[in-house]
């Protein structure tokens, strides 16, 4: 892993920074931030200072403080989402594989229904109706993106599923979890890593959105995407506060997705 | 008569863990008009590298390092793109080993013939087409006339590589370079494709390079063979002056490969240990593709089961193994009768029925060790854990003859061919199996090392009397192991009983053209084999 990280590219390297600064910063937010998270401690929507590192907000809570909760709001949720919608997806997908036959119709059938409707809608009506708690939006989310996953998952499953080394193992007589987690996974986790770097943008992204829309995460917990919603009539004023917590998404965005590519490199067998 | 092509002195080197390692090493070779050289050799000897290297071409991370490459007077090494595109096609062309893989499947092969003639501007497309229909003709396609305007899948295998001889034909290049054409095809195809290369070098007067690691076949074709490994020539020589006396020792090797092995005599009185009985299988529900096998493996035999692709055999293994249901007939294995699927198969039935595969690298997990691969079977059949399971491990290995402190930790994908296939027989061991159904386990891997399987396999059966269900299309392995042989065609048995009965006349027909279509190590053999079916179907 250290030799891997070693021969990395500038590209890879530069995404690795920025995700690891995030990631300090999410982890030790309480040590870092000025203020309290939720402390209104100043006017609205003051400029920089000594005192307000990116000024104050819409009801005079420190921005930089929000930020810095923001971080571990955000990126905790995305993971934690991420990394359900990958179990359950994955698990599914190599079932789906292996299983063949009715297993696989009856939960890609499934799978389909649930992707005939446009997520962010889908999100938004059981959000409506089972309210925006914190465990709603991680379950909804996952489910969601789990479908995405179950389908590449699947694929590559398939394509694995045919070497004869999974005959080999079946003609032993060994059960399905065991072709799943000794011969198909180790064999799929290139695609998945790349892809798991990808959702992980899309469920912040998501998150984001949902937040802006007011069906995310619920004041007064910060988080990046609620932080834009709530700002955005600064920028009636000429005031860029809104533009801050943004820019922060695209960068830990960009970030990510220059790690992803560097995966996708490796995994694509192209060492030059 | 001029050299066509003088080769001086060729480095070829190949990007590899990042610095530049040869590849072809001091190599130097002429060929002369209606000349055809023969290079031999194992895989990695740097054979096709050198035909290509004949363009001017070099694979994608190779390049040409030093030495001079003459082609009637054009130096090549170091020529423009420009200049080596006009030469291709036009001077020399090139057949590939893999001509399904070599066409367009969505061109009809003609248009593929006139492609470079119209676009090198030699020709007017229906001056090709006509040309195509006399080449096609020649090279003994039926319904030359028609043949073209289909598309490549619609041709077989041997067709396919004809027609391709023909689109090499197609500029009337005077060097053509042969890359193994016929190692993919069946031994019966494979007299078709000779006779097609031969009609073009000997009756059109080209000048030819035939690579091939097969030197039987090379025998019949070529005038000369130059022997090639590691990059280096070994031996170059008249064709009946180095298989009659070769210099070399490797050279010796390569042509004692297909002289057979001792064989022990088995038992006839031991019990037999699978009997399978009237059995047929289907893959769609109706149009059975095997039917009424009739099959007996005894203890410690060996019993080869013999037939071109698309005869059944490896059907036939799947039925045996489960992975297929039989429809009807009955499967008995040690006495008892195995259940049709998988499924529902004991463990015990499992362990004794084992498996070993035509390609070693998709047989074993590329992410796995040796000792996963050989301890996983120990452990899932026996229990075995621990210090107990790293010595039987290792006990394995030594039986394979792999020095298991070198071996024991890699990763599958660090290994050879022929290494990856003996790690494919010791999980197949470490099941302590009674049968082993061996699915071509040779035909992916070069001659000699196949050799080494071989031996290891019946050193093995002589020490454990396991028994053998081997399948194979290549005659010469079946003569070399075999205790009894089993000849399939279109799905049905056509003749089995002992090796000595079947190999001896009276054959069945089809029998007889299987077994005269193995190249013999005599430069003749063509020659009179297609005189005799000339006079026999004339």
């Amino acid at each position: 892993m250290f030799k891997l990280i070693k021969q990395s590219p500038v590209s890879a390297r530069i995404g690795m920074l920025i995700v690891g600064l995030n990631l300090a910063v999410a982890l030790f937010a309480p040590l870092i931030a000025p203020y309290e998270e939720t402390g209104v401690v100043g006017d609205v929507w003051e400029t920089s200072s000594s005192a307000f590192l990116l000024g104050t907000d819409h009801i005079g809570r420190d921005l930089f403080t929000r930020m810095v909760y923001g971080a571990r709001n955000t990126i905790a949720l995305s993971f934690t989402i991420t990394g359900l919608s990958f179990f359950m997806g994955v698990f599914m997908g190599f079932v789906a594989a292996v299983k063949k036959g009715w297993v696989d119709q009856g939960i890609s059938r499934v799978v389909d229904i649930i992707m005939a409707f446009p997520t962010l809608i889908f999100a938004l009506m059981v959000l409506s109706i089972m309210g925006p708690s914190v465990p709603t939006l991680i379950f909804t989310i996952a489910i969601l993106d789990s479908t995405r996953v179950f389908r590449l998952s699947r694929a590559v499953a398939m394509d694995i599923e045919v070497l004869e080394f999974v005959e080999a193992a079946r003609l032993r007589g060994e059960g399905l979890w065991w072709i799943i987690r000794h011969e198909i996974l180790p064999n799929a986790m290139p695609p998945l890593m790349a892809e798991f770097g990808l959702r992980f943008c899309f469920v912040f992204l998501f998150i984001a959105a949902l937040s802006f829309l007011g069906l995310g995460l619920q004041p007064p917990l910060a988080d990046w995407g609620g932080m834009v919603r709530e700002n955005a009539g600064a920028i009636n004023f000429g005031i860029l506060i809104p533009l801050i917590p943004a820019a922060a998404i695209a960068v830990l965005t960009v970030g990510v997705n220059l790690i992803v590519d560097w995966f996708l490199h490796l995994s694509s067998g192209l060492h030059e | 008569m001029s050299n066509l092509l003088k080769i001086r002195n060729l480095h070829i080197e190949g990007f590899y863990e990042n610095q530049w390692q040869p590849i072809v090493k001091n190599v130097s070779l002429e060929l002369k008009r209606g000349e055809v050289l023969g290079l031999i050799g194992e895989s990695g000897a740097g054979k096709s590298t050198i035909g290509l290297a004949a363009m001017g071409y070099t694979r994608q991370g190779c390049r040409l390092a030093s030495g001079s490459i003459d082609l009637e007077g054009t130096e090549l090494f170091g020529a423009s793109d420009e200049d080596l595109r006009l030469i291709r096609g036009s001077k020399v062309a090139y057949v590939a080993q893999s001509a399904a893989a070599s066409f367009n499947p969505s061109h009809r092969v003609i248009r593929q013939y006139a492609e470079a003639p119209v676009h090198h501007g030699l020709k007017s497309y229906k001056e090709a087409e006509e040309e195509a229909v006399e080449l096609y003709r020649r090279l003994f396609l039926p319904t030359p006339e028609k043949i073209g305007y289909r598309f490549p899948h619609e041709l077989s295998g041997g067709q396919l590589q004809r027609a391709m001889v023909a689109m090499a034909m197609s500029c009337e290049p005077d060097i053509i370079v042969f890359d193994e054409p016929t190692t993919a095809l069946d031994v019966t195809t494979q007299i078709e494709v000779l006779a097609a290369v031969k009609e073009i070098t000997e009756k059109m007067n080209k000048a030819a390079l035939y690579i091939t690691h097969d030197l039987a076949v090379v025998a019949q074709v070529a005038h000369r063979i130059m022997v090639l490994r590691n990059g280096k020539m070994v031996e170059e020589g008249e064709t009946r002056r180095l298989i009659k006396n070769p210099k070399e020792k490797y050279t010796r090797d390569l042509l004692n490969v297909r002289k057979s092995m001792d064989n022990h005599e088995i038992d006839p009185s031991s019990d037999v240990i699978l009997n399978i009985n009237n059995v047929a299988a289907t893959y769609t529900g109706h149009d059975n593709v095997i039917e009424d096998i009739d099959l007996k493996v005894q203890r410690g035999q060996t019993v080869a089961l013999v037939g071109e692709s698309g005869s059944g055999k490896s059907t036939l293994a799947r039925v045996i193994t489960g992975l297929l249901p039989r429809t009807t007939g009955d499967i008995s294995f040690l006495g008892q009768s195995l259940s049709t699927t998988l499924k529902q198969r004991k463990k015990d039935d499992l362990r004794r029925l084992q498996m070993i595969y035509q390609m070693p690298d998709t047989a074993l997990n590329p992410r796995h060790t040796v000792r996963k691969v050989i301890g996983r079977p120990l452990k899932f059949y026996f229990g075995l854990k621990g210090k107990a399971a790293e010595l039987r491990i290792r006990e394995l290995l030594e039986k394979i003859e792999l020095n298991p402190d070198a071996y024991i930790d890699r990763l599958t994908t660090e290994l050879s061919g022929g290494e990856k296939q003996r790690i494919c027989i010791a999980r197949a061991l470490a099941a302590e199996p009674e049968l082993i159904i061996c699915d071509e386990v040779t035909s992916a891997l070069d001659q000699l090392v196949a050799e080494g399987i071989l031996n290891l396999l019946q050193d093995l059966q002589n020490k454990t009397d396991v028994s053998y269900l081997f399948i194979t299309h290549d005659l010469a392995t079946v003569k070399a192991i075999a205790d009894k042989i089993v000849i399939m065609l279109q799905g049905k048995i056509v003749e089995q009983g002992e090796k000595k009965k079947v190999l001896s006349p009276p054959h069945h027909t089809y029998t007889d053209k299987l077994l005269a279509s193995v190249p013999k190590m005599d430069p003749d053999w063509l020659d009179t084999l297609l005189e005799e079916r000339a006079s026999t179907y004339l």
